[in-house]
């Protein structure tokens, strides 16, 4: 079982962000391979990210995600391969490369002796840009994420998901047309999760680009575009969300019944399916499409059969790790 | 904003972040200023009278207490060095462009004005416990440029020793061996009463001579040839120091 969808992200067309004077590819990378001593992180890595799109790099701790970031954000250099992310080469164009990017790493980096504020304001000072109009930037971005009121506080004193905000307001303070986000809600609560996911949806409605790692299938299938799946260094799958999860087997409707005779008679009409007398459900392999799910629930009705819940379940992260590595995501390589 | 400019405003913004850095950490400023008042008071009140040092005790011992208000001072840029690298920040400076140097010129910078601080606090309570100086103006313009020399030569090795550390933990540490030094030179008590190896130990070690020109400075007696060994010990522990924490900002970094 090795369903790998190879060149899905190929003839992708951009949607935009063409006018902000960039190619319509945001990041590209050929066997890109990176190796700390004899251990292979990164084992011949492709990528193409069109601009104004989010990519996601999803896969278990330990892939080599950071590292692919890394690279691409010039922190660390490849050993093989090429990597262009706004058009520049990473290699031998760092500084026209970091000009275009930000990064919002997977520990927030933020100063925690200085305020909220001061933060902001350090980077503006780093960037080297006009004092009235930094001014303006500090204002808006801490508005924006929510930070004004406490903004003179220290960082120190913020919880989790508030320095995870403000690590992500410094980034924009240089206004990055491309943005890698790795792993940016590992430890958040539910609530600091959606406030994030919004706040990455307003980023690409501006235009951004955004490579996002994430270690959770819900979070790619909710922002990404296009997601990559990572292993032991190697892309293993490539897809939409959608085509992802098809790639897996597993999905199934749950019928729920109010008696044993119902159970027994849905049992008996509907093929492939199995029956769990305990608790009266009835578990039905299907794609999930509308069309099968009507051809279902018509062969029921011609039955007469009373259902009393109907759900459609499609598989998570661990699935999709079990279908396309034959290893569940969970499981640590000690290579 | 033109290219040369850029690293001297960087490190600018950097000395400001250091400087605020040591506001909000009291420890730091105790360990600068207050400890070595502490052990000046010890030493001249408690123990000075006992030692017959040839002359007024508190004279004899300012200029090792000025060492001390320097050393005392760089457990705290250990650990700030270590916590700037190990911590994420230096990742974000990094994609940002910031100058190379500027992160660690800031560090050098504050550690500097927080050694200012320490030895302005050390000599204002020389003079209230006492001492009294008949050196002339040029005398204490060379006794400053020695001091500065010092405080810059240790700022430069405790940057490279934090940086070096794996841990910010750890980084306070390795300067330990920096603030026993001056106790084993001729800071407290004159090397020649030490007993044998300790005393050839403190004869030849780097604090001896910068303590013996500050002293001679400050005594209106200027010996140039412990200046000269003084500065030469500062310029080779400063460019130790400097290469030392370029080298592993590079490889960190």
């Amino acid at each position: 079982m090795s369903p790998v969808v190879s060149g899905a992200c190929q003839g992708y067309v951009s949607g935009g962000a063409d006018d902000r004077g960039m190619t319509s590819t945001a990041i590209a990378a050929s066997g890109l391979r990176k190796a700390f001593g004899d251990k292979i992180v990164l084992d011949g890595i492709d990528l193409d990210v069109p601009a104004g799109t989010v990519f996601s790099l999803l896969g278990p701790n330990g892939a080599g995600k950071t590292t692919a970031v890394n690279v691409l954000t010039t922190l660390i250099k490849a050993d093989g391969g090429t990597v262009r992310v706004a058009g520049h080469d990473v290699a031998t164009d760092a500084r026209a490369v970091r000009a275009a990017i930000g990064v919002t790493g997977q520990f927030a980096a933020v100063d925690d002796l200085l305020t909220g504020e001061e933060n902001l304001q350090l980077m503006v000072d780093l960037h080297h840009q006009r004092a009235s109009e930094g001014k303006q930037v500090v204002t808006s971005l801490l508005e924006r994420f929510e930070l004004a009121e406490s903004a003179q506080k220290m960082a120190a004193t913020y919880s989790g998901g508030m320095r995870r905000k403000l690590d992500l307001a410094m980034t924009l303070v240089t206004r990055p047309q491309i943005i890698f986000l790795d792993e940016p809600t590992t430890g958040l609560d539910p609530r600091s999760r959606r406030t994030m996911w919004n706040i990455v949806r307003e980023l690409v409605a501006d235009g951004v680009t955004v490579f996002l790692t994430t270690q959770y299938l819900e979070e790619a299938d909710q922002l990404a575009d296009q997601i990559a799946v990572l292993d032991q260094g190697h892309l293993v799958a490539e897809g939409s969300p959608g085509e992802l999860k098809r790639q897996v087997s597993g999905s199934h409707v749950r019928l729920q019944v109010s008696d044993i005779v119902t159970l027994e008679a849905a049992a008996g009409i509907l093929t492939g399916s199995t029956a769990d007398h305990a608790t009266l459900t009835l578990r039905v392999p299907s794609d999930g499409k509308a069309k099968s799910l009507r051809t279902l629930l018509d062969r029921l009705d011609d039955h007469s059969i009373d259902v009393a819940e109907f759900s459609v379940h499609t598989p998570d992260l661990d699935d999709v790790f079990l279908a396309l590595t034959g290893h569940p995501s969970t499981e640590v390589n000690a290579r | 904003m033109n290219t040369t400019s850029k690293p001297l405003a960087d490190s600018r913004v950097m000395l400001r972040r250091n400087l605020k850095h040591i506001r909000r950490n009291p420890v730091t400023i105790f360990n600068g200023a207050l400890m070595p008042v502490v052990i000046m008071l010890l030493f001249v009140y408690v123990l000075g009278n006992a030692f017959n040092v040839g002359e007024h005790y508190i004279e004899y011992a300012t200029p090792g207490l000025i060492l001390l208000a320097i050393t005392y001072g760089l457990a705290g840029t250990a650990v700030s060095v270590n916590s700037d690298m190990t911590k994420g920040i230096i990742n974000r400076f990094k994609v940002m462009n910031v100058s190379r140097g500027a992160v660690l010129n800031g560090h050098v910078a504050a550690t500097m004005l927080g050694s200012s601080v320490a030895i302005a606090v050390i000599i204002g309570m020389a003079f209230a416990l006492g001492f009294r100086s008949p050196a002339n103006l040029p005398d204490w313009l060379g006794a400053v440029g020695i001091i500065a020399a010092t405080a810059f030569a240790a700022a430069w090795l405790t940057v490279a020793l934090g940086m070096a550390a794996k841990t910010p933990e750890s980084a306070g540490l390795t300067v330990v061996p920096l603030i026993l030094l001056p106790f084993l030179s001729s800071a407290i008590v004159p090397a020649a009463k030490m007993g044998q190896g300790v005393r050839q130990f403190a004869q030849y070690q780097p604090f001896t001579p910068i303590i013996e020109s500050l002293r001679g400075l400050l005594a209106g007696t200027p010996s140039g040839g412990y200046a000269a060994a003084a500065l030469a010990w500062c310029a080779g522990i400063a460019l130790v120091g400097y290469l030392w924490s370029r080298a592993t900002f590079t490889k960190r970094a």
